[in-house]
């Protein structure tokens, strides 16, 4: 029974880090359509400024966070004013950009700090393990979990109680007639895509202490994004939640049943059948015409 | 009418090229002449310097470039400099095989530095059997190969695990883990394990391989917890290594009491990992950084003068920077017109090099090198200990997993 627990709590636990990962994919996607392919790129820069932080100032990987939300962010908003929105958001034209920007930030990285694999330290604090439900769980794991549920309650809010957030949803409904009244699109896809951007940094900087930091660490994590937000549903922010921990309760049982090898192929071809039945994947909001 | 001498000379060189091209046979002397032509030495490195495994083959590309300078600043092999053409073959085998023809093929070079993973060397096999030029291979690799084309400087299994794996029954218990990235390297490295295990006694409590790259291994742990071994056997490679060892401590686990023994753990993974995350757990490999020797400590020190003096060495870099020495003593056996492939090959068997692990030998039987192994526990502070020193340099067995066969002069033969 104790086996059990643990799993479903191991379950939870990368459910957690594939929900940190495609949360800001799935504010970009969701909301402004746009395949962004750069996504692992801004998990690696977030990683890369926790390390950069950590070594020439000093700066702990908790205390550093809010900078490094800002750092990516402001990144994210670069690429989106002189490179997405000069394309007009137009989808094919926007994959291949973003494709490309990723090449290049994983370049420049290499060519600035070289491609040796970095190494990002766990907070001290939280380096032990504590009890859950009689279980003993690594602090730093309960840790992620604690701030995924938070950052998605945050984005939720910001959707749905702010005023940007409203715009932003009157944008998706309808972007001319939004103009029309005053709503100014640029700007409002700007911050969206920054905001996107900062949350993939801080995953970055999140996941680093427990895995490796290394330029092209983002394939993988895009790929991960990708599933969860296209099996919880385009705009469903609820539903890449609920995709997210499905998915790592998943892959977590797969695992320790079989072996990773097993669980990847699995889950891959679970979220091919679902999408065949299931276009709109698993939660969809509905949206008048 | 007047010819100048521009003239005459380009006519009489345009003749030289048709009668080259009209009578071979005449121009195979000067064909092997421009191999080493204008007192150069035309060399290939072939390490990837973007891409997946860049991370550990730009050190690799390091040590081998150390040791060309070295050589050239020293006055070359017998005056002709070493000249070193450096190719990206981008973490891809077909890049590399790509690469691999252009420096055989176009550049003409008497042998080629390269490769990390078995995959990128099997790629490029084919082209040097073909061109029957020469690539020096420096990685561990998991045996089970005999070409007359490639000089293997790295281990074998039987060089890290003969010692190893009784040392580590007898220190920590008979239950061992077996963990390995999910490609061919893990899996013959295992099979010998498991030979050794039936013969010392030792048992397999499981045996389990991860995707390439993986870096969850929550469930991995999980499995390791429930069955209580008393070592986890690592054969997990490149940036798995370093999640699985920072999983393994934010865990809780206690390398006191089931410490994992790795063969892939060098000071470079440490390095990405973190001391604290790599203290406790040991390493089989023939040389560490650590290692007290007046070759090794000239070594270090020239590395870290070269690239920087917080780079480390580790036991793929070694092999790098004697394989170059190892090249360099080959060809100053021949006449400048005999510098071809095949004759450096033939003057590399049986030639020994004081190596920064100690002396070492290329066996002429199977090209595969005679090495010092080593046990070694890493510390907090990113080094290792050497625990174990073997007395005796060991023989290379490429096929020591499968007794049936042997790797010879004569190439692969089955023994009946």
């Amino acid at each position: 029974m104790d086996q059990f627990f643990e799993q479903i709590i191991t379950g939870l636990s990368i459910g957690s880090i594939l929900l940190l990962v495609a949360l800001g994919l799935s504010i970009i996607y969701g909301s402004m359509g746009i395949i962004n392919l750069a996504h692992g790129e801004f998990v690696m820069l977030g990683a890369y400024t926790a390390w950069l932080f950590r070594n020439y100032f000093g700066l702990g990987l908790l205390a550093g966070l809010i900078p490094i939300f800002i750092v990516v962010a402001v990144i994210g908003w670069i690429i989106e004013r002189f490179v997405l929105s000069l394309l007009n958001n137009r989808p094919l034209d926007t994959i291949l950009a973003t494709w490309g920007v990723g090449i290049m930030l994983q370049q420049a990285v290499r060519l600035m700090v070289g491609s040796e694999l970095r190494y990002v330290q766990l907070p001290p604090s939280l380096s032990g393990s504590m009890d859950v439900f009689g279980l003993s769980v690594s602090s730093y794991r309960v840790f992620l979990f604690v701030v995924a549920i938070a950052l998605s309650v945050a984005t939720w809010l910001l959707m749905n109680r702010t005023t940007v957030g409203m715009k932003l949803r009157a944008i998706m409904q309808d972007r001319s007639v939004s103009a029309s009244f005053g709503i100014n699109a640029k700007r409002v896809y700007g911050l969206t895509f920054a905001y996107g951007a900062g949350l993939a940094g801080l995953a970055g900087a999140l996941v680093s202490p427990l895995k490796s930091v290394s330029p092209d660490m983002g394939t993988g994590y895009v790929i991960d994004a990708f599933m969860v937000v296209v099996l919880g549903g385009v705009q469903s922010l609820a539903g890449t939640v609920a995709s997210a921990f499905i998915l790592g309760e998943l892959s977590g049982a797969i695992a320790f049943l079989q072996n990773d090898t097993v669980a990847k192929a699995l889950v891959l071809l679970a979220i091919v059948v679902l999408i065949r039945f299931r276009p709109e994947g698993l939660f969809t909001t509905r949206v008048r015409a | 009418m007047g010819i100048s001498r521009r003239t005459l000379m380009k006519n009489a060189a345009a003749l030289g090229a048709f009668a080259g091209a009209g009578f071979p046979h005449i121009w195979i002397k000067n064909a092997d002449l421009a191999r080493a032509a204008g007192g150069e030495i035309k060399v290939g490195v072939l390490f990837s310097l973007t891409g997946t495994t860049a991370i550990i083959e730009e050190s690799l590309n390091k040590a081998t470039i150390l040791a060309i300078e070295e050589i050239n600043a020293a006055g070359g092999i017998k005056g002709s400099k070493i000249v070193p053409i450096v190719e990206d073959p981008a973490s891809d085998p077909a890049t590399f095989s790509e690469k691999a023809r252009k420096l055989v093929v176009g550049d003409k070079c008497v042998s080629v530095f390269g490769s990390y993973t078995s995959a990128s060397r099997k790629a490029v096999l084919p082209v040097f059997e073909r061109q029957n030029n020469l690539y020096w291979y420096p990685t561990l690799y998991e045996g089970r190969e005999c070409s007359k084309n490639v000089i293997y400087t790295g281990a074998v299994p039987n060089q890290q695990q003969d010692e190893f794996v009784p040392w580590l029954i007898k220190k920590f218990g008979k239950k061992f883990y077996l963990i390995g990235s999910n490609y061919i390297y893990p899996k013959e490295e295992n099979n010998y394990c498991k030979k050794l295990l039936e013969k010392y006694g030792g048992e397999v409590v499981a045996e389990e391989y991860v995707p390439l790259g993986h870096s969850e291994f929550s469930s991995v742990i999980n499995k390791i917890r429930s069955s209580q071994p008393n070592v986890i056997f690592s054969t997990v490679v490149g940036d798995s290594v370093v999640a699985l060892h920072r999983q393994y401590r934010a865990a809780g686990l206690d390398p006191e009491k089931m410490p994992m023994a790795s063969l892939t753990t060098s000071e470079n993974e440490v390095a990405a990992m973190g001391g604290d995350a790599a203290a406790g757990h040991f390493t089989s490999a023939p040389y560490f950084q650590v290692h007290k020797s007046p070759e090794n400590e000239k070594f270090v020190a020239a590395y870290q003068k070269r690239w920087g003096a917080d780079k480390v060495t580790h036991f793929v870099s070694e092999a790098c920077y004697f394989q170059t020495y190892l090249f360099k003593q080959a060809v100053e056996k021949l006449a400048t017109s005999d510098i071809t492939p095949p004759n450096i090959r033939d003057a590399v068997k049986g030639a020994e090099t004081i190596a920064p692990q100690g002396k070492v030998r290329i066996e002429s039987e199977n090209l595969h090198t005679w090495l010092w192994p080593k046990i070694a526990q890493c510390k907090s502070n990113g080094q290792f200990e050497i625990l174990v020193e073997a007395k005796e340099w060991l023989k290379p067995v490429p096929y020591a997993a499968y007794p049936g066969q042997a790797c010879t002069e004569k190439g692969l033969v089955e023994k009946s």
